[in-house]
């Protein structure tokens, strides 16, 4: 049996609100499979499990806020070694799933809106369809209940700015930072990336920012213990580069979610994991591991025409990499001046974990991979 | 305002045309002395003289070629291919030519053609002249395509073609020409690619074009007496397509219905489908539905032809099923 938990999305997050259940009692789930969704400060979250099996019990409504930890499920786990298998019950072949319910898109839509789940309702529409004017009848039959979850909240910006001001509060009390800044000739990076944009299809173009979450997460690996998360007393270390991105959202606040294996992954994929990831945090729908998944936060204000900032360091990770815009500025290059594209790249980093001497190794090692944009 | 025929009102638009504009001229079969098939151009070679209303031999392909040429030599020649069974002869030159010179000379050369043709049927003229295929032309890039279905509109839309710098086709419908409505003389030119509810509803939308929409209107009077509410969108322009228009409706009825005379495989109703999918799918609580000509060539005899168009009855059925309920 495993149980599956209401999970820690967040530095300071103590509770969440069970919204609604993905799976019923009797379904497979597999790793990675999205169960449940979750609604935090952070807005919806759709929340994946991490076992293999069946959906056994449900133990948590949806409507119901738990603290984090609290035991929403329990899940029947595939048996993991052969021999220790119980011998095949002669069971009945599982019934065939039922049909999906017909329910037309405008009444699905509005369901969602007014949070009814539009399989309970009767359909009247020709065939039993469920049409919009059912859900406006279940809508107002219903009970009014206080615990009736919304079925797609807004992100509460109240409660968002309360939870970064709780983590940063903890941040600047307990981590002691350093910061270092570099500044990085762009000339080959840029050169490159527009002969590369060049050849791409338009909808395969890179953005730079990706070449600097990509320069950053290789760069990494030469500084593993910059990649780590610090466990209260002591640092460790992470196997693979997690890469949280620090994304503005339109009404206020951010999130950082994590794109996974940013070392790993070819310039195109990043982008496109990095598009995808964008649109999610800013719609809903980012996945439970994004948000607990990062050992390094990437931040830019370039696109604000910021040429530098000196981030705070995200707990529990123990470093923040941040990017000014790209600006022409005069440079010597072989003992002439003349203009020159640079950016300035800076490292917050906590003292417990690392000494600037190895913070700089740092940004020397993502300035030297960005002389050699076609590497990256 | 004053009470005209479809036939007299574009023959109103033809005369001022001609008047107003010397590089105006008319040409195709029968247009002159016989004053056109379905009698348009009646009294204009009279007007006008044989320099501006001009008869031309059987050979389409060879006077809608003509046009292109006269077009591109900075005269505004306004040509009649008597149905769009006959236009086929001159695809060639609409679609290689006309549709192509503008983008094939980077924006240097443009062809200011007006193409007119009567379309559909209705009148008991047999397969060969009959058939609706102006969804065959919405279909290429490079031209527009209009589809007056008021007397207002033959009018309006003749004009509006005049003005543009590129070639436009205004399908005519033949059952159309005897029907009368209100026309301004004063009026300027219709705007091309603005559809117009006819009718406001609430309960469904009936999408159509051409010699449908009084069909579609008369389904919506007899809907009415039912205590359904039809919104009738009158397309007007083919290409370019009026989604904004057409999704505004559907947002607010949440049911659509498709009328078309072209046959349903690969109908205009169908792209017109796709668009409400594409951009109304959330706003639906019904699947779309069309209501087009039965897959057949079509018949002489009066009643096979009635019952291989659409029909205000089989339209209002239509609607029916779609706003039918089980519970």
């Amino acid at each position: 049996m495993a149980e599956f938990v209401m999970p820690i999305l967040g530095a300071d997050m103590t509770a969440g609100t069970l919204v609604a259940w993905r799976k019923q009692p009797g379904d497979r789930v597999t790793r990675g499979d999205v169960i449940a969704e979750v609604e935090t400060e952070k807005g919806l979250i759709d929340v994946e499990v991490f076992a293999a099996g069946v959906l056994e019990r449900i133990l948590v409504a949806p409507g119901a806020t738990v603290p984090t930890g609290t035991v929403l499920a329990i899940i029947r786990e595939d048996a993991t070694d052969g021999a220790a298998a119980p011998p095949a019950p002669s069971v009945t072949p599982p019934a065939p799933p039922p049909a999906r319910a017909r329910v037309s898109p405008l009444a699905r839509k509005l369901a969602a809106q007014v949070g009814i789940d539009p399989t309970t309702v009767h359909g009247t529409g020709a065939g039993g369809v469920v049409t919009r004017e059912d859900v406006e009848h279940a809508a107002a039959a219903r009970v009014p209940s206080p615990a009736a979850p919304p079925a797609r909240p807004a992100i509460d910006l109240s409660r968002m700015r309360q939870t970064i001001a709780a983590a940063m509060t903890r941040a600047k009390r307990e981590i002691p930072h350093y910061y270092l800044a570099h500044t990085i000739d762009m000339h080959r990076a840029t050169t490159w990336l527009a002969g590369e944009n060049a050849r791409r299809p338009v909808t395969d173009r890179l953005l730079y920012g990706v070449l600097l979450i990509k320069a950053v997460a290789l760069g990494l690996r030469e500084v593993p213990e910059l990649n780590a998360r610090w466990r209260g007393d002591r640092v460790e270390a992470s196997a693979g580069v997690h890469v949280g991105v620090a994304i503005s959202l339109r009404g206020g606040g951010l999130v950082a979610p994590a794109l996974h294996d940013a070392d790993r992954q070819p310039l195109g994929d990043l982008m496109r994991a990095l598009r995808d990831l964008t649109q999610r945090a800013r719609t809903g729908g980012l996945r439970s591991s994004e948000l607990s998944d990062p050992t390094i936060t990437v931040t830019s204000l370039g696109e604000r025409g910021i040429e530098s900032v000196f981030g705070i360091v995200y707990p529990p990770q123990v470093a923040i990499v941040g990017f000014g815009a790209i600006v022409t500025r005069p440079w010597v290059v072989d003992g002439m001046i003349g203009p020159r594209p640079v950016v300035t790249a800076t490292l917050s980093a906590d003292h417990r974990v690392s000494d600037g001497h190895r913070g700089g190794l740092l940004l020397t090692a993502v300035e030297r991979l960005l002389q050699s944009p076609e590497t990256l | 305002m004053k009470k005209m025929t479809y036939r007299e009102a574009a023959r109103s638009a033809l005369r001022d045309a001609l008047r107003g504009d010397p590089r105006v001229f008319l040409m195709g079969e029968d247009v002159g002395r016989y004053g056109g098939a379905f009698a348009v151009s009646h009294g204009l070679l009279d007007e006008f003289g044989p320099d501006r209303v001009r008869d031309t031999p059987l050979s389409e392909s060879t006077f809608v070629g003509a046009g292109i040429g006269a077009a591109l030599g900075g005269m505004r020649p306004i040509v009649e291919v008597m149905t769009v069974n006959f236009s086929l002869l001159a695809l060639d030159q609409i679609v290689n030519n006309a549709a192509t010179l503008r983008h094939m000379s980077g924006g240097q050369f443009s062809v200011p053609l007006v193409v007119r043709m009567a379309t559909g049927g209705g009148r008991q003229l047999a397969a060969q002249h009959s058939h609706s295929l102006e969804g065959w032309y919405a279909h290429i890039p490079g031209i527009k395509v209009v589809t007056p279905a008021t007397a207002a509109d033959a009018r309006g839309l003749l004009l509006a073609a005049l003005r543009d710098p590129d070639p436009v086709f205004v399908f005519e419908h033949a059952f159309l020409y005897p029907s009368e409505g209100e026309v301004d003389e004063a009026a300027g030119p219709a705007e091309i690619g603005r559809a117009l509810v006819r009718r406001p509803g609430r309960d469904l939308t009936v999408v159509t074009y051409g010699g449908c929409l009084p069909k579609a209107l008369e389904a919506a009077d007899t809907l009415a007496t039912d205590g359904i509410e039809t919104e009738v969108i009158d397309l007007r322009t083919l290409r370019p397509l009026d989604t904004a228009t057409i999704l505004a409706s559907v947002a607010k009825t949440h049911r659509a219905l498709v009328v078309d005379e072209g046959w349903r495989t690969g109908s205009f109703a169908a792209e017109v489908m796709a668009r409400i999918v594409e951009g109304g799918f959330y706003d639906l609580d019904a699947p779309v539905q069309r209501v087009c000509s039965a897959e057949v060539p079509l018949p002489y005899a009066k009643h096979m032809e009635d019952a291989a168009l659409p029909q205000a009855a089989t339209i209002a059925a239509a609607a029916h099923a779609l706003l039918r309920r089980d519970g």
